[in-house]
């Protein structure tokens, strides 16, 4: 519970309609998307500017309370879950586009702007912002940057770093600063605009980004290769890459995920096949249809039993929409679906896609696998029930396992959800224990209170408490 | 709430909730931007469906109290399950919801106009087609007496909301008590016969909205249709189900499935989606009960709405012709999300000669009615159908279609509330069609002399 004086500072500054601490208010805000972790806050503030960020994080930091910055809340790795209480902001009222520059590509936003919105805005005027998590239509910028979301076009377009020219931010002292700019080079001090992009709010509050459009590309094909067994259409990746041809969108569904989808979005599937890919190019006209033309063959190579081209461009759009809804739509067989995202340099995918089959296997653990293949970033996903603690033991080991086999590949334990609470213990794989201590040391230069997002990303020994697992 | 209340709310959450249900949001976020609530709040968590799923089942787990709040979330819900079509994981928010509801309703005091509402209406009024007649017919002495006159300009409307207050200016003329209860049980077709079907009147088209149950009734033969209309048949129990009061609504229910059995036809047609949406979950309504669970699942699987119907039966191909005007097209939630029927009415409007169709920004997004929803919730629906008039005015449309009675008159309410009743008209699908179908071949418009007789 806040104390009384502490919420009455809070709504001089933001005003009394911007601050809810009643019981509904704050179990809506006590989970993410993340599986089996919830925790409440104390309160919910909701800040109309930068000032009043400041002067929030400034109270915060003089009183030692937590903040967790929240976009959208559908992180998938307990990055919002207020494990140690708290205040949880929101940017319901910092949702503007602050400007579009048709002369240097850019635009500027409020962090709480939909990434669709920002997306669709940059098409209406010929422009394209590349990164599409898969839950674009929801998820906040804030929130993109602060997890480096990647997304369908990782492979051709990089990830939400790539995009974020400069930021304004508010540091955990209450002071305010600005990093980079609309500037294609710019090497003026440390680049704490890589820093800052996937902190997840441990470092300080994004108050304004500026981000990065290119041209949009001429035309785009799409294209579903079917498989009678899982190493084939991994094989296919690799194969693809190999020929230097770098498609926008490269994405693997294996047979269980794929009939889920189709159970949902009823575009008519190929539910018959063990594996699928999902392959789009974009580009100018004619080497769009050249790649095309290569990607078919190799297919065919690979062994892919049939490739079927969309011909339309709703069904390409569909396709593409279908393959978002996979991993809510694989929750449709079992109550509890947990989902990581180990990656591995892409040559490995069938060696990954395999151990994960022998892990599932022995573990006796059901994992359905999807993800963005082409570069490297899978989505093993297991369906379990959070009621069955002896399962979720055994589903805990296979994760574990899945986690050390990817770094041994030369790959990560996650490629784009980020740490949060969920991935914590498994950092130091990683990163290495050096690796940590360099980190905490950057945390506590900047958040010597640690008050922004405790319990997130990196355990700083004092602040840790564990959510309530439920 | 006092904490005897709160105890009883809980415990009734922990006995009605489907925890499998609740268990299957994944808490994707994924409904999010499709709920009218959600939006309209400005984006609040407590009052989107992940939130509402998220407070029920910290109820039923101990995580949270009821509370006053956690209440309003649940009241302020339109229940038009826009969440639920959008949803990859399949989770019915209508289920979760009805059961919420009842849960507190069944154990809770409500505001002493809700509860007028719903004491009146829910048991004595709608399960009764008689008083319902009585009732409306009330109204339509009202009306016509001259009372409604006076009362406007005493102002005794003002004691009521403001939507109460409009929506009075906007109620149709309702016909007199002696027409509603004239009406045939078994019809011919006018064409060539290719299906036989049974009519639900359903309890408010029934009576004010008698000239539509006509028209659909007309078009139905137009289409080569033979029509029965089982005398037995009483109200759906939507507005029973949707508001904690299951028992009652099963009991409804149970009724129909009886007085439709005997009809034998190949489908039960609806023109309310509001209505046709509840009659297709009979099934689950009755889930429980052996006896009644089979009848249930053949009844289901005969209702089809008018518009589905008619597609079916190729009636867009036919001949159908309106002075030149711009329509555009107001989705019923529950004809949409309920019962996915949504190309139909879009497909019959655009093959109708001068008519121009143009889809209006978020059509599907409700339009703020729902069941008694614009009454209870008077604040919140306003505000989500000033939303939809801006839409409506983008589309530059003389005539916005709708197919279900609460949209129509919320879309009348619309037009009244924004002062242009002098160029632009809400009209129910059917009465268009039947319209476009008359003038199209030369007959004479069966729906002005009916007015015209029932108006004597
Ligand atoms: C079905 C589904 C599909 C998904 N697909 C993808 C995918 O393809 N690729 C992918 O990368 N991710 C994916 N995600 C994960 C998730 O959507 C992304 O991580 C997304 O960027 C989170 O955005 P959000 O607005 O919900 O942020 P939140 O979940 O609210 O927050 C995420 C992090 O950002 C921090 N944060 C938010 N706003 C600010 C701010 N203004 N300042 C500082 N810190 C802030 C939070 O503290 C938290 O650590 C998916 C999730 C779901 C449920
Ligand atoms: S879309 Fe479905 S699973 Fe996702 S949060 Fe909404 S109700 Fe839950
Ligand atoms: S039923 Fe409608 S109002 Fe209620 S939660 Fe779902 S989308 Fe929102």
């Amino acid at each position: 519970m806040l104390a009384k004086e502490l919420k009455a500072k809070l709504q001089d500054i933001v005003g009394a309609e911007n601050v809810e601490d009643d019981n509904a208010s704050l179990l809506a805000y006590s989970y993410d998307a993340t599986a089996r972790f919830q925790a409440m806050p104390d309160a919910m503030v909701a800040p109309r500017n930068k000032t009043e960020v400041a002067a929030i994080v400034k109270l915060c930091n003089d009183h030692r309370i937590p903040i967790i910055a929240r976009g959208s809340g559908t992180n998938l790795c307990a990055g919002t879950t207020p494990a140690s209480g708290g205040i949880v902001l929101t940017f319901k009222h910092m949702n503007r586009i602050l400007e579009i520059d048709e002369e240097n590509l850019t635009m500027t936003v409020e962090p709480g702007v939909f990434t669709k919105d920002i997306f669709d805005t940059a098409q209406e005027i010929g422009l394209f912002y590349p990164p599409d998590p898969g839950s674009m239509h929801i998820s906040q910028i804030g929130g993109n940057i602060s997890e480096n979301s990647g997304g369908l076009r990782g492979l051709k377009y990089g990830v939400t770093r790539d995009y974020v020219l400069g930021l304004e931010v508010v540091l955990p002292n209450g002071e305010i600063i600005r990093t980079g700019g609309k500037l294609a080079k710019d090497v003026a001090g440390y680049d704490l605009t890589r820093l800052f992009v996937g902190s997840e709010g441990t470092l300080g509050v994004i108050t304004e980004a500026i981000l990065k459009l290119i041209p949009q590309p001429e035309t785009k094909k799409t294209m579903l290769a079917l498989y009678h067994n899982l190493d084939a259409a991994a094989e296919t990746v690799s194969a693809i890459i190999a020929n230097r041809i770098i498609p926008a969108t490269l994405e693997f569904l294996d047979q269980a995920t794929v009939k889920v989808v189709e159970d949902f979005a009823k575009i008519g599937l190929p539910t018959e096949a063990k594996a699928v890919l999902l392959i789009e190019q974009d580009g100018a006209p004619e080497v769009v249809e050249r790649d095309a033309e290569k990607i078919v063959k190799l297919c065919k190579e690979n062994h892919a039993f049939d490739v079927q081209i969309a011909k339309t461009d709703e069904q390409a759009e569909q396709l593409m929409t279908a393959r978002r809804s996979a991993l809510s739509a694989l929750s449709r067989l079992k109550p509890t679906t947990i989902l990581e995202d180990a990656t591995v340099p892409r040559s490995q995918i069938p060696k990954m896609v395999k151990a994960i089959t022998e892990i599932a296997e022995k573990y006796q653990v059901t994992i359905c696998t999807f993800g963005h293949a082409g570069d490297g970033n899978l989505h093993p996903t297991c369906l379990t029930d959070a009621r069955n603690t002896e399962e979720i033991a055994l589903v805990e080991k296979a994760f574990a396992e899945i986690f050390e086999k990817a770094v041994a590949l030369g790959g990560t334990i996650t490629g784009e959800h980020g740490v949060g609470m969920m991935k914590l213990p498994y950092l130091h794989l990683k990163a290495g224990e050096a690796g940590i201590a360099a980190m905490q040391n950057i945390k506590k230069a900047l958040d010597p209170n640690g008050i922004m997002n405790p319990g997130k990303m990196l355990a700083i020994a004092e602040k840790e408490k564990a959510g309530d697992l439920q | 709430m006092n904490t005897a209340e709160k105890q009883r709310i809980q415990a009734a959450f922990k006995e009605k909730m489907d925890y499998d249900e609740l268990m299957n949001c994944t808490r994707c976020g994924f409904c999010l931007p499709s709920c009218p609530t959600y939006i309209e709040t400005g984006r609040d968590e407590v009052h989107s469906p992940r939130g509402r799923i998220a407070l029920m089942k910290g109820l039923v787990d101990g995580v949270i109290e009821p509370s006053d709040e956690v209440k309003k979330s649940i009241d302020m819900c339109l229940g038009c399950r826009a969440c639920e079509t959008v949803c990859p994981s399949g989770v019915k928010f209508g289920r979760l919801l009805e059961q919420a509801r009842d849960a507190i309703y069944q154990s809770n005091k409500q505001s002493l106009p809700e509860k007028m509402l719903r004491g009146t209406f829910f048991n004595h009024v709608f399960p009764f087609q008689n008083r319902m007649i009585g009732l409306t017919g009330l109204l339509g002495f009202y009306q016509r007496s001259g009372a409604q006159k006076l009362a406007r300009s005493i102002g005794v409307m003002k004691l009521f909301p403001e939507s109460m207050q409009a929506m009075e200016k906007v109620l149709p003329q309702v016909p007199k008590k002696k027409t509603m209860k004239n009406r045939p049980q078994h019809v011919q077709p006018l064409a060539k016969k290719k299906k036989k079907v049974a009519f639900f009147t359903g309890c408010l088209m029934d009576t004010i909205f008698m000239q539509t149950n006509d028209a659909t009734i007309k078009l139905l033969q137009y289409a080569g249709c033979e029509i029965v209309i089982p005398k037995t048949q009483n109200c759906c129990g939507a507005l029973h189900g949707h508001s904690g009061e299951v028992a009652k609504a099963k009991e409804m229910a149970k009724k129909n499935i009886v007085a439709f059995e005997e009809a034998q036809v190949d489908y039960i047609i609806t023109n309310a989606g509001g209505c046709g949406a509840f009659l297709v979950e009979y099934d689950h309504l009755l889930r429980d009960d052996p006896e009644w669970k089979e009848r249930a699942e053949a009844f289901c699987r005969k209702i089809k709405d008018i518009t589905a119907v008619l597609v079916e039966l190729n009636f867009h191909k036919q001949a159908l012709s309106m002075p030149d005007q711009i329509v555009t097209y107001q989705d019923s939630c529950h004809l949409k999300n309920g019962q996915k029927t949504f190309m139909e009415p879009r497909q019959l409007l655009e093959s109708i000669d001068n008519v121009t169709y143009v889809e209006m920004k978020d059509a599907s997004r409700c339009c703020g009615s729902a069941g008694i929803y614009n009454i209870v919730q008077s604040e919140m629906s306003m505000q989500i159908l000033d939303y939809k008039m801006v839409q409506a005015q983008q589309t530059k449309a003389k005539t916005i279609v709708t197919a279900n009675p609460g949209c129509l008159l919320q879309m009348k309410l619309g037009i009244e509330r924004e002062g242009l009743s002098d160029q632009m008209q809400a009209v129910h699908i059917v009465d268009f069609l039947l319209e476009a179908y008359e003038n199209a071949n030369g007959i004479v418009s069966s729906q002005k002399e009916a007015a015209a007789a029932g108006m004597k």
